[in-house]
């Protein structure tokens, strides 16, 4: 073999024109096509002590379904990565690669990490093209577990316990199966249709799911386990809606970032009249945040037709938990970022309609906790911002419900379910918990991660051993 | 899928429905709410439970045709399906032996105050009840109302049946000649304010249940918020029920005007679709 010639930077992702998608929400970037993801795979130097996948949450086994590819055995590498990662075609799209796998990529030292999200992707997509889906589970083991919310964490909880040979049946309050892949990615990111073939292979498995099913009011989680399940994974997410509590909060026209991204994904408000469900954005909106919800709430408002679309930031653009790949998409498609600034008021005209927001300058301090750098308040700094829509997405808690239905379930100051990192397993017999109702909100992998994991506690429990 | 087991028209515009949903019906308390969206384009919308069977399995919800999705629902018949029916949701009513207790419905808001008057009245309050309604033909359930009321008085505001003039006459009366001890009024934002200024210099405990407007109904998306006294509350997850005395009436009338734009371009749609014969049923099956 001749010496390989390093290729420093990434193959681009194909991704649409920005000025012409902000009309409408297809899916920003395009994917890979067969020769630029041979051509990407081919910057893989195969380590012997790939450090990518330390990097990745679930080990995934990167280098291995890398070679499968350039072998063009694409059903091989799409097992190979299924063997850790239950849904790669929302992870190649979705996770925070830069902080993950590609973090530690040795072509990352000198040159770009290799783009191993976007191989990911490919692959799962032409898994979805070409390949056929083949449900392998085992014999039922006559064992009954609930899981309590679908999103990234209840589904891989399922569809792990079902091939173990686990009857699963899965309870969401909403009426579609998802949970934040549904409501609240929005389509030009995370198109619909794949998750929704993500679901239907979990179904496939034998997996059941029961929409319309709020756990806490419907049933309690006690009455789930004396109508016969053997245990329950508590999967609800972190649903609650922060609001900064300042003055101007319930005008009309301020929104929390939930109910701005829910009526557009999942209600479809971006199609109304047909679909009924309404939005009203006015002509400027600004979004309070700077993680990937606040660039999908500003990223919708502009395909909703705003004319100005802010992203108001209390620290730098360093400091931003988002993706980078989604603050450039934002950036791209004209977004502008207000940065080292934070609403101090809304203000609203007589009807009661949001008129302007009142924002403090702040200047960066010392590092933090976090590690970084602490925002400082300036005095005297406040200014307006002339805008119609204002958008809280400054975090989420998580969603009360069950822990108030469910006495013996203890949760730590923030409301979040207390369950062990490993197992899953709460302060409650029978009852496991994960996702970001045990982490506050994280990401899809962790997410995922956290459900694998609960799999396996679960098993050990009602088994005593691994499997 | 859930089947709609009967329906009735009980007034101009209100409709009735009994929907099989054993589960729901199975849990259901008075004072909680169900989502209902109708088909796979509809609004999530919430209806409180007017009354439920647990041995038939069936919730009872009773709405007025004021825009889209109630005009929509309002087309389907006995035998049809409803898509998504969620509940059941919010707190149910606080019940307790208080003595003497006002029950005030206005229009539609005398079918979710139903089943509070009832669990009231069996709980051994003594209850007087007063029920309003625009017109004699917009008024509903007055036997059941009589059924579980130990004194039963009606308005209209055209004067057509029962006493010209509003609940809220009625209540002055009450006030200046009997001890009271709780009000329970449902009905239009400001029929509910009315009610809570005229009590609240006499300290009467008044409760009213708020209808803004709601997504998911779970707590999860805050447009349902209410300000109530200092705090802001989510009346989905904190309510419906609240102390009348300490409801933010402004914000609460503002907020439900949210989406009168949008409201009436979704009226328009329905006008157009049917003007034109379109996919779209409209004949008024009243
Ligand atoms: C707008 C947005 C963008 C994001 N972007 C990214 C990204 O780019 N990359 C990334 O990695 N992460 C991203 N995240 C974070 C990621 O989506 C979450 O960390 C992940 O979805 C958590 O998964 P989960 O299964 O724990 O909970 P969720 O996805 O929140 O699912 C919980 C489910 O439980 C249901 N539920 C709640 N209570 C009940 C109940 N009582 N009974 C029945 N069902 C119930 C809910 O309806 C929901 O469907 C984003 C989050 C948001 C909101
Ligand atoms: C907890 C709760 C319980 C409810 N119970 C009932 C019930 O038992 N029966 C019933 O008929 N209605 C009930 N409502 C109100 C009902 O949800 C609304 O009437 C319905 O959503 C209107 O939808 P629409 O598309 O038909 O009308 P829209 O087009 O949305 O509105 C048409 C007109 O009705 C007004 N309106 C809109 N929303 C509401 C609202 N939430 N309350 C009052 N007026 C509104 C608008 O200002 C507008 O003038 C309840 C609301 C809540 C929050
Ligand atoms: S699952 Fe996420 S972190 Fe792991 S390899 Fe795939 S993209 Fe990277
Ligand atoms: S660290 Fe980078 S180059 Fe090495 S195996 Fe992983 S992806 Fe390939
Ligand atoms: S309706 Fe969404 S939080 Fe109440």
């Amino acid at each position: 073999m001749s010496k390989k010639q390093v290729v420093g930077k990434k193959y681009a992702m194909p991704v649409l024109d920005p000025h012409e998608r902000i009309k409408y929400f297809r899916e920003v970037a395009t994917g890979y096509t067969e020769e630029l993801a041979l051509l990407e795979a081919a910057r893989c130097l195969q380590c012997k002590k790939p450090l990518c996948v330390e990097g990745c949450p679930v080990g995934v086994d990167i280098p291995a379904f890398i070679k499968l590819i350039l072998a063009r055995d694409y059903q091989g590498a799409a097992n190979k990565i299924k063997e850790k990662n239950s849904l790669p075609a929302v992870c190649g799209r979705v996770c925070p690669q830069e902080n993950q796998c590609e973090k530690f990529c040795v072509m990352g030292k000198k040159n770009e990490p290799v783009a191993i999200g976007r191989l990911e992707r490919f692959v799962a997509d032409w898994e979805f093209e070409h390949g056929e889906f083949k449900p392998e589970a085992k014999a039922p083991n006559g064992k009954k577990v609930a899981i309590v919310g679908s999103g990234p964490s209840g589904l891989t909880c399922a569809a792990e316990l079902a091939r173990m040979g686990y009857r699963v049946k899965i309870f969401e309050a909403l009426h579609m199966a998802g949970g934040v892949l549904v409501y609240g990615i929005p389509e030009f990111r995370l198109p619909k249709a794949v998750v929704a073939r993500e679901i239907e292979n979990i179904k496939k498995l034998g997996v059941e799911i029961e929409v319309n099913s709020v756990i806490g009011k419907l049933y309690t989680i006690d009455e789930l386990i004396s109508d016969g399940f053997d245990a329950v994974y508590v999967a609800t997410g972190a649903g609650l809606p922060y609001f900064m509590n300042i003055p101007g909060e319930n005008l009309n026209g301020v929104y929390s970032a939930n109910e701005f991204l829910t009526r557009v994904n999942l209600m479809k408000a971006y199609k109304f009249p047909e679909y009924i469900t309404p939005i009203h954005t006015g002509r400027r909106i600004a979004v309070i945040g700077g993680g990937n919800v606040a660039m999908d709430a500003a990223r919708t408002a502009l395909r909703l037709g705003v004319e100005k679309s802010y992203i108001i930031y209390r620290r730098s653009e360093k400091e931003m938990p988002a993706r980078a790949e989604e603050i450039e998409h934002a950036r791209e498609e004209g977004v502008e970022f207000v940065l080292l600034s934070s609403p101090v008021e809304i203000k609203g005209d007589e009807d009661g309609r949001v008129k302007a927001i009142v924002c403090q300058k702040y200047e960066l301090g010392e590092p933090d906790s976090s590690g970084r750098r602490r925002p400082v308040p300036l005095e005297n700094s406040e200014y307006e911002i002339p805008v119609d829509t204002v958008v809280m997405a400054i975090g989420q808690g998580p969603n009360p419900l069950i822990p108030a239905t469910t006495p013996e379930l203890k949760t730590n100051k923030n409301g979040n379910i207390i369950a062990d990192a490993n197992t899953g397993k709460t302060s409650k017999p029978q009852i496991f918990a994960g996702g970001d109702v045990v982490s506050g909100a994280a990401t899809v992998i962790l997410a995922m991660g956290a459900g694998k994991k609960a799999a396996q506690g679960i098993n050990q429990y009602l088994f005593g051993g691994t499997e | 899928m859930y089947e709609i087991k009967r329906k009735a028209l009980l007034a101009n515009n209100i409709k009735l429905f009994e929907i099989f949903a054993p589960e729901i019906a199975r849990k259901a308390q008075a004072g909680q709410f169900v989502i209902v969206r109708q088909h796979e384009k509809a609004e999530r919308i919430p209806l409180t439970i007017a009354d439920f069977d647990r041995n038939q399995g069936t919730i009872t919800i009773i709405f007025q045709e004021v825009g889209r999705s109630t005009i929509d629902l309002g087309q389907l018949k006995k035998g049809d399906y409803i898509l998504d029916f969620v509940g059941p949701l919010g707190k149910e009513s606080e019940i307790s032996k208080y003595g003497r207790v006002v029950c005030i419905g206005g229009g539609v808001g005398v079918a979710p105050l139903y089943p509070i008057a009832k669990r009231l009245h069996g709980e051994g309050n003594y209850i007087v009840s007063v029920i309003g309604a625009r017109s004699r033909g917009d008024l509903i359930w007055e036997e059941k109302m009589r059924a579980v009321s130990d004194a039963l008085y009606i308005t209209t505001d055209d004067g057509s049946y029962g006493e010209k003039g509003f609940v809220t006459d009625i209540l002055k009366r009450i006030i200046g000649s009997e001890e009271i001890d709780a009000v329970i009024a449902i009905g239009p934002l400001v029929m509910m304010e009315a009610v809570s200024e005229i009590t609240r210099p006499h300290g009467i405990k008044t409760v009213v249940s708020l209808n803004p407007i709601m997504l998911d109904g779970t707590g999860m998306c805050g447009a349902c918020r209410v300000q109530i006294g200092q705090e802001t509350k989510f009346a989905c997850v904190d309510g419906p029920e609240f102390d009348g005395h300490l409801v933010d009436w402004d914000n609460a009338k503002r907020r439900a005007k949210m989406f009168l734009q949008e409201e009436k371009i979704a009226l328009e749609v329905l006008r157009y679709n049917c003007s034109e014969g379109g996919a779209h049923a409209c004949q008024k099956n009243k």
